[in-house]
This record gives C-alpha cells, sequence and structure tokens, in this order.
C-alpha cells in the first residue's frame, strides 16, 4: 500500500437505511448514482472548443475523473452528446442525426459560444445554436471556454442525471419537447 | 514573342475587335480589361489555343456584385495563367443584374464546373449549358443568394444579436 491510496475519494452511499447486513434505498438513487458516475461523451468537435476538449481529455484536467473515461464514438452507447464548436446550417442534420440515434437516457452540453448561440458568426451560413435542432440541457460559455468550465459543464449534467427521475423520460412533457424538434 | 501587355492585347484586339475589348487598365500588374458576353467564350478559347499565347490554366473565376452601377450591377472575373510563359491576365464582363445569364466555360475547363457552381450559389448567376447548376456550398434550402449586397449578412433569425452588442 502507497501512500498516495490516502488520496482515493469514495462516493458517499445514498439516502437510505442500513442494518446489520443490508442497506435500503430507493432504486432512482442506486441507477443516478451509478449514471453520475459513468456519463460516457460524445465528442461532436468541429473547432476550437473540440482542442479545449482534448486538453480536458489529458492527464492535467483528467475528464476521467468523472468517470467520462470512455469518449464514445458509437452513439448507441453514449449518454451525453457534446457539440463542440460552429455548427454550419449543413451540419445541422447530422448533429440531428447523431442526437437521435443515441440511446435514452441522453443529455446534451453546447460547449462555447458558438454552439450555444453561434457565437461571432452571426451570418447566412451558420446555425444560430444547437438548440435549434436538438434540446439543450447545459450551455458552456466562453469563447474557447476552458477546460475547468467543460469540467464544470460535465458537472452540472453529473447533477441532472444523479437527480433526474427514472420516469422522467416517459412524461408528457419530455415527449412535447422532442416533438417540438420532430424527434420520435 | 515576349508576352508583354501591350502584345497580347494588341493581338487580343486585332482578333477580337477594339468594339469587343476595352478598359484595359493594370491596376495590379496583371492586365485586366472588360468584354462582352458573346465574345469571352471564344476569346478565353483563343487565348487557350493559340500557339504564341498558350494561356492554358484556368486560375480562377468568381461573381461580383456592384449594387450601384446601374445595368452593370453582375460581374464575372475570370483569371487565366499560361504556364509556359507565366504570363497572367484578368478579364471581366458586366451584365445587368434583370438578365443575370452567362455562357458555361465547362466545355473549355472542366474546373469551371465547381467555380461556376459557386458563383450561381452566391450570386444567382446562370450559367446556360452547365451539366449540373446546383447549389455548391449553401444549404440547398437556402431560398437567397448571399453574397448579393441586398442582403445583410448577418443571420435573420436572430433578435438577441444587435449592434450595440458587437460595437457596430
Amino acid at each position: 500500500m502507497s501512500e498516495s491510496n490516502n488520496d482515493i475519494k469514495l462516493v458517499d452511499a445514498p439516502d437510505g437505511i442500513s442494518g446489520a447486513g443490508f442497506f435500503a434505498t430507493s432504486f432512482e438513487k442506486v441507477i443516478g448514482l451509478a449514471r453520475k458516475h459513468s456519463l460516457w461523451p460524445l465528442p461532436f468537435a468541429t473547432s476550437c472548443c473540440g482542442i479545449e476538449y482534448m486538453a480536458t481529455m489529458g492527464a492535467n484536467y483528467d475528464i476521467s475523473r468523472f468517470g467520462s473515461e470512455r469518449p464514445s464514438f458509437s452513439p448507441r452507447q453514449a449518454d451525453i452528446l457534446m457539440v463542440m464548436g460552429t455548427i454550419a446550417k449543413k451540419m445541422g442534420p447530422v448533429v440531428k442525426q447523431v442526437y437521435e440515434q443515441m440511446a435514452e437516457p441522453r443529455w446534451v452540453i453546447a460547449v462555447g459560444a458558438c454552439a450555444s448561440s453561434g457565437g461571432i458568426f452571426d451570418t447566412y451560413s451558420v446555425l444560430q445554436g444547437i438548440d435549434r435542432v436538438v434540446p439543450v440541457d447545459v450551455y458552456v460559455p466562453g469563447c474557447p471556454p476552458r477546460p475547468e468550465q467543460i469540467l464544470d459543464g460535465l458537472m452540472r449534467v453529473q447533477d441532472l442525471a444523479a437527480n433526474e427521475s427514472l420516469r422522467r423520460r416517459n412524461s408528457p412533457e419530455y415527449q412535447a419537447l422532442l416533438a417540438s424538434y420532430n424527434i420520435k | 514573342m515576349e508576352l508583354t501587355n501591350e502584345n497580347v492585347l494588341g493581338k487580343i484586339i486585332d482578333k477580337f475587335g477594339i468594339d469587343n475589348i476595352w478598359d484595359a487598365v493594370n491596376p495590379d500588374g496583371i492586365m485586366t480589361f472588360q468584354t462582352t458576353r458573346e465574345t469571352i467564350i471564344d476569346l478565353i478559347q483563343y487565348l487557350r489555343d493559340d500557339a504564341d499565347l498558350q494561356i492554358q490554366f484556368l486560375t480562377t473565376m468568381c461573381g461580383i456584385h456592384y449594387p450601384d452601377q446601374k445595368d452593370k450591377e453582375l460581374c464575372m472575373m475570370y483569371q487565366l495563367h499560361s504556364l509556359r510563359y507565366n504570363y497572367r491576365v484578368r478579364i471581366k464582363v458586366f451584365f445587368p443584374i434583370s438578365d443575370p445569364v452567362m455562357p458555361t466555360l465547362t466545355n473549355l475547363y472542366a474546373a469551371a464546373n465547381w467555380m461556376e457552381r459557386e458563383a450561381f450559389d452566391f450570386y444567382g448567376i446562370i450559367f446556360t449549358g452547365h451539366p449540373n447548376l446546383t447549389r455548391i456550398l449553401n444549404i440547398e434550402e437556402m431560398e437567397y443568394h448571399p453574397m448579393l449586397k441586398q442582403y445583410p449578412l448577418e443571420d435573420q433569425t436572430r433578435e438577441d444579436k444587435i449592434d450595440t452588442f458587437f460595437g457596430r
């Protein structure tokens, strides 16, 4: 046993009733806990924000500490769509298709000014924010945002994942949200 | 024959007549002159096939929009290069925006295919005889030609990006 093992932080157990040989809690909290610490991102990196994300994946910032160890380039096995960079109107349908191919539950982070609002590219060819084609959970400001900001956005999604009801995705509100984007 | 601007212009005027070649200027070391829609294709073919000139490379071509010039709002600009003699020439053709039609150059240069599609995409210039005149860079659903100066460059679907935020 080396000294450094003292630095390892364990996740606190969710609220529940514990006794000799058993621990009882709600299913939602356990699922939320598991989801929270194994969010696999799908990096949709088109420009400079993608470079910042690469720094976030590197050793200094180490997105692996948050359970996002493996950037999934298969949409079917990803939990978070991270759109990083300018999305041209021609690219909009591609973003939407990638989002549609992701399995529920899925979250979306718009990283940086371009993905959030079109940024400085207020022009005929650029989509003015990806929330025109897919629903967005977390917006990360910055041009480009520092890796700390990207991690902060990820932690906001962790909060959403931990506290989300298991039935939220079946709720009429959520169905209406997807229907407003013409996503089945 | 050494290719100088005077020599080349003389040859072209001898061939096509003083009525069809005018306004020869030298703004940046590249001779620039104007011609007509009827002449342009024959002229470029002549520059390509003439043994003394051998101007056989289409460097670029693009549309230009001058909204203030009455009946000469649109322009097609051709830049040609003689790789044999390292000599460049620029040709401009002006025409009214109400009649944005140009003959296609694709029969002489295959490279003109994409360039003419670009000019159609951004300026709405119709090239008669082009094999596939569709948009090349913008989305197909776009209903206007964005480089014409009658449209603002900004995306018109936003209300929150006003000039005060951008120092304009």
